[in-house]
């Protein structure tokens, strides 16, 4: 009854959603009562891999390639290391990747897939565990019935825990693997705030007007350390780029603060905001949906509050 | 060059959600019927793609699973500009289930592209298109959020946490989609609504697949405390709220 985590890379360099996977598939290894191995496929030197020794690692497999990510080919490999320790459980992040293999590797391996799990399971035998439905407007509870199980994780559902112990590295072969995909560029952020990673996000919505307007909010981001964001109407008309649009068709997010400002709260962008802890909304509508969602309002217009917050919050981190 | 839309029905967007008694079903009556956000949007890219290159994509077609009662959806795809379509007489069942009635209802047909929406906004499980293409042995790319045709070449754009790649792959491929293929979905105009009544729709019985999770029961989110409101001239009060009672700075 071992388990499997797939893990990515970000350049070679893990970031704290891949802790909480691998200390996640350390507690269900524990709850199972097996070994946890973690996959990971890319250029990652030995240091970094052994950095997950902390979080319950045990044994990480290194598939050391520079192949981009393929769907069938990564699939393949996942699930033929799955195969080969004996899990019963594979476990991958709820993102990008872990959409794009999930589902290939439930099929390999014969599996039942559930996307999108919230925290531990609820029992392991019966395997049942809790997710989102209905884009947040709902919860359920799915029961795998499968003999294996594939899983993807909601980001910052679980928690970072460390499990400290030793950890062996040992080399996938990955000689016989190859792709079919031709990456022909890419386009990467670098230096900024991942939002999908961030602890705090703020967000910007049609109430903020234009543009033009944004400075302010991205100097509250700057003093808080937090990602920006946008609603959907915002990044539709061009104010800012489409990867900053959360929502139900943008992203979902699940930051320990979240900072609602000049969005009304329709329900389509609840659904992508709705996990955050805490939700703070500035909106000059007192009647608007978002202070139902939030958990701090305040009732102004931001052009006066925002570079008012940003004041209070400078003096808060000066004497922090 | 032939594409293959899948199609999910789900209850509109703004749907209360409500349940049965016993809290182990969904109630669906009075719900209204939408086609799944992410699956208007590929439809909408394919017909786009026709419409660009007549001479190079033949045929849309879209498929469903489903009962008969979710041929009214095929019906608008067929009215917004799909050629004809395809219902699986199936139940509903969990992602495998699905993929596996869609996947053995096509296997053999000659699509060039298979698109799916990346997830449902019912489940959100966002695997029946990955599944699709695993149980066909295809080339699949997920989170596609552009798609354009060089002559047979296939390229697209797919977000990555945190950016994006431009690639190429060849077909028979599955794409899986997001925001950002098409960004108008398209609606089906007087004369689409009248031409989609004489489309052809097979209705093609489904396979023995036994499903491999189910739904046990459902809960309701749990109900959000009120909002303490915080007057403008006070910030400096909110930042005493989220440092010593959220504890969140």
């Amino acid at each position: 009854m071992s388990v499997l985590v797939y893990i990515e890379n970000w350049n070679g360099k893990f970031k704290k959603s891949t802790y909480e996977l691998v200390s996640y598939g350390k507690r269900i290894a524990a709850g199972l009562g097996g070994e946890l191995s973690i996959i990971s496929i890319g250029n990652v030197d030995e240091t970094e891999l052994k950095k997950l020794g902390a979080y319950g690692a045990g044994k990480v497999l290194s598939a050391n390639t520079d192949m981009a990510l393929d769907d069938k080919a990564y699939a393949a490999l996942i699930a033929e290391v799955a195969n080969k320790s004996n899990a019963s459980v594979v476990v991958m992040a709820n993102n990008s990747t872990g959409k794009a293999l999930a589902p290939r590797v439930a099929v390999k391996l014969n599996a039942g897939l559930v996307s999108g799990v919230n925290g531990l399971p609820l029992s392991y035998q019966p395997f049942v565990v809790s997710k989102k439905a209905f884009s947040g407007k709902s919860l359920l509870q799915a029961e795998i019935t499968s003999g294996k199980k594939v899983i993807t994780l909601s980001q910052n559902t679980a928690g970072v825990e460390e499990f400290p112990g030793d950890v062996t590295v040992e080399p996938v072969d990955v000689s016989a693997v190859s792709g079919s995909v031709k990456v022909l560029s890419s386009d990467v952020q670098t230096g900024t705030i991942l939002l999908t990673e961030a602890e705090i996000v703020v967000s910007g919505g049609r109430g903020m007007r234009g543009p033009e307007n944004w400075k302010p909010l991205e100097e509250l981001a700057e003093v808080l350390g937090a990602a920006t964001a946008c609603s959907r109407p915002v990044s539709d008309e061009g104010w800012r780029p489409h990867h900053e649009h959360v929502g139900q068709t943008g992203k979902v997010i699940a930051p320990n603060l979240y900072f609602a400002l000049g969005i009304s709260g329709a329900i389509q962008h609840l659904a992508g905001v709705s996990s955050s802890k805490v939700i703070v909304a500035v909106n000059k509508d007192a009647e608007a949906p978002i202070f139902t969602a939030a958990d701090y309002g305040i009732v102004g217009d931001l052009q006066e509050i925002l570079p008012k917050m940003t004041e209070a919050f400078r003096k808060f981190k000066a004497n922090a | 060059m032939n594409i293959l839309v899948c199609i999910s029905n789900v209850p509109d967007t703004t749907t209360r959600i409500k349940y049965s008694a016993d809290m182990k079903e969904v109630d669906y009556s009075g719900v209204q019927w939408i086609i799944n956000p992410w699956d208007e949007l590929a439809l909408t890219r394919a017909i786009e793609l026709k419409e660009a290159n007549p001479a190079l994509v033949q045929k849309i077609t879209v498929i469903t699973a489903g009962r008969a009662d979710v041929e009214a959806t095929l019906r608008k795809a067929l009215a917004c500009g799909a050629d004809d379509a395809i219902r699986v007489d199936a139940a509903s069942g969990d992602s495998l289930y699905t993929a596996s009635q869609l996947a053995n209802a096509v296997k053999g047909d000659a699509y060039d592209v298979i698109l799916c929406g990346i997830e449902s906004s019912d489940y959100n499980n966002s695997a029946v298109g990955g599944m699709m293409a695993e149980l066909l042995d295809y080339n699949s790319v997920s989170a596609v959020s552009s798609l354009n045709l060089d002559g047979n070449t296939i390229k697209v754009t797919r977000e990555i946490d945190g950016g994006k790649q431009n690639i190429e792959v060849a077909g028979p491929v599955v794409l899986i989609v997001q925001k950002g293929i098409a960004i108008n979905p398209r609606i089906p105009s007087m004369r689409g609504i009248m031409t989609a009544r004489t489309k052809p729709l097979k209705v093609v019985p489904a396979t023995d697949v036994i499903p491999a999770s189910r739904v046990v029961s459902y809960e309701a989110p749990p109900a959000k405390s009120a909002c303490k409101m915080i007057a403008p001239d006070h910030i400096e009060e909110l930042v005493n709220l989220l440092h010593n009672e959220a504890r969140v700075i």
